[in-house]
């Protein structure tokens, strides 16, 4: 059971990898949900389109990976905008179990799309040479992903919060995440902004679902139902609509799953319940989640 | 000119408001007042667009607004301060007054504009960077009203703003409301304090249950028995 300090930083390293394609994903949850008050079960499904678009992308044309990398977030992101248009939109002045329905069948569709599409057979992910080294850092042998990941979700943070916080477009959405009819006499259009959230969202999604294609390179049609499932519980664990909440919950999910596998080895079988389990005694312990402020329900 | 024909408003069985003719010519103040559930609000709204109209048009300098959405009618300038303030609590002063703006692009045009809403409003000069949820009732109306001149609107028109602040600020926003108007802004006024209201406004009009029972010029109305009677509290006074 005694670990080396070498393994710990490995894990340690694991940890935050995993941690940051939590954040990644957790993040469209939570903006959505901040904005439309509603949970977008078809979330985890986005991540795994971006993952098979970025596969057909690679291996199906030449053009050269980063750029496939890139083309493949976009039009994820332009999806989660037409699952938007199409699932939600209609259902804008309906009941909000109605909407959850759509998302739970929106779902349902996406998966079952991917198996007819891409079929059931897992499919192995096309790793560029670059990304795929094993660098020795002082007696520690890590794959460089493993610090590329939470390099580019770093910038990825950055350049979001600099969108939230900065643009007029960040504030309506603040704006909107507590007051419709007084964002609208503003003159703020309240859809283009519900469009803007899901393509960001869906583009966050779709860059976890690469770099979890890089770290996992097994790509299956129902490959987003656990990790969808997890960063929807990172999100409620941060806070359900609080940015900066979803990316801790990402950060402490991931990195307990690591540690708690690392640790206490023979806990492996249970490292998909650890979030649930974590769920729980932070919701009893505080309900709103770590970040969480009470949600006022909107008229 | 603002001009409201037959407008009627529906809420499931409900009929809040009842055939009623509203015109706003242009710089004049215009109030409307009436006892609580006339249905002031409500027509307010629903000429923004955002309460559907069971029957009735806006026209807006001669052109049809009545099926126009919220955005479009903020960018023909027309423009609500709602009822109990709004401001976005979650958002600094400065960056309510930025969503004010929200449909001019231009950069320069927002800057100047929040020049001149500080010059009226120092106050909120001196707390741009509060979160707006942590001003006081009266500083966040100010905003409220500050953030509606960010678009120096055509027609202004405001929901009670003078709802519960202390008279010395009551005073105050009535004032602003006669130097916005000064400056060549239309402005609809709907208030419960009448006689504050009326003594500003060039024309005014009393809704009762969804109908309009008087109309008139602010002097006339003032001196109007049933006005005083029910809006004014005059003739309770007298009998005492
Ligand atoms: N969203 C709504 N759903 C159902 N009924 C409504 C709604 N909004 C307003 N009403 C009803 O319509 C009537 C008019 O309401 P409105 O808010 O326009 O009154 P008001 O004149 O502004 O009153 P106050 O002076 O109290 O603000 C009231 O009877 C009210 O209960
Ligand atoms: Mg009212």
């Amino acid at each position: 059971m005694t670990m080396s300090f070498t393994e710990f930083m490995q894990h340690l390293a694991n940890g935050i990898s995993l941690g940051s394609l939590y954040a990644l994903i957790a993040i469209g949850y939570t903006m959505v949900y901040g904005i439309l008050r509603l949970i977008n079960f078809a979330h985890g499904d986005i991540f795994m389109l971006g993952a098979y678009l970025t596969y057909y992308a690679i291996v199906f044309t030449s053009i050269p990976w980063y750029i496939a990398f890139i083309l493949a977030a976009v039009i994820t992101g332009i999806i989660g905008f037409l699952l938007e248009r199409i699932a939600y939109r209609p259902l804008r002045d309906a009941q909000r179990i109605t909407v959850l329905i759509s998302a739970i069948g929106a779902s349902f569709f996406l998966q079952n799309f991917a198996t007819v599409v891409f079929g059931g057979r897992p499919k192995a992910f096309p790793i560029p040479q670059l990304l795929n080294k094993i660098v020795n850092l002082g007696g520690v042998s890590i794959n460089i992903v493993t610090f590329i990941i939470p390099a580019i979700t770093i910038g990825l943070l950055i350049g979001l919060n600099y969108i939230i916080n900065k643009t007029k477009t960040g504030m309506a959405m603040r704006a909107l995440s507590k007051d419709y009819d007084t964002a609208r006499l503003m003159g703020i259009d309240v859809n283009r902004i519900i469009s803007i959230t899901f393509f960001i969202g869906s583009f966050l999604a779709a860059v976890g679902g690469i770099m979890w294609g890089i770290k996992y390179p097994q790509l299956m049609p129902l490959m987003g139902s656990m990790p969808g499932v997890k960063c929807f519980i990172a999100a409620v664990i941060g806070g359900i609509g609080n940015i900066g909440g979803a990316v801790l919950g990402g950060f402490i999910l991931g990195l307990g799953e690591i540690l708690l596998v690392a640790l206490l080895p023979g806990l492996t079988g249970y490292r998909d319940a650890f979030a649930f389990i974590l769920l729980i005694i932070i919701l009893l312990a505080k309900p709103t989640g770590l970040l969480g402020e009470k949600v006022t329900e909107k008229v | 000119m603002l001009k409201i024909e037959n407008l009627h408003i529906n809420y499931g069985g409900i009929n809040a408001v009842r055939g009623i003719n509203l015109t706003i010519e242009d710089n004049k103040i215009v109030t409307l007042i009436g006892a609580n559930g006339a249905g002031k609000s409500s027509t307010l709204r629903a000429i923004m667009g955002l309460v559907k109209k069971a029957q009735g048009s806006i026209k807006y300098n001669n052109e049809d607004i009545t099926n126009l959405s919220t955005v479009e009618i903020v960018k023909k300038g027309i423009v609500l301060v709602p009822e109990g303030r709004h401001v976005f609590p979650n958002l600094t002063v400065e960056e309510n007054l930025i969503l004010g703006a929200y449909t001019i692009d231009n950069r320069e045009e927002v800057e100047k504009n929040m020049k001149e809403v500080y010059n009226i409003f120092p106050r909120l000069k001196e707390r741009h960077w509060q979160k707006a949820g942590t001003l006081s009732g009266g500083e966040q109306q100010m905003l409220a009203v500050g953030r509606a001149l960010m678009v120096k609107p055509k027609v202004l028109m405001m929901d009670e703003p003078s709802l519960g602040l202390a008279p010395i600020l009551v005073k105050e926003i009535f004032d602003i409301i006669k130097r916005i108007n000064e400056q060549g802004n239309t402005i609809l006024l709907v208030e419960q304090n009448a006689k504050k209201a009326l003594e500003i406004a060039d024309y005014g009009y009393v809704l009762e249950t969804g109908e309009l029972k008087l109309k008139g010029t602010g002097k006339e109305l003032l001196n109007d028995s049933r006005v005083q009677e029910a809006y004014l509290g005059e003739s309770r006074n007298k009998a005492q």
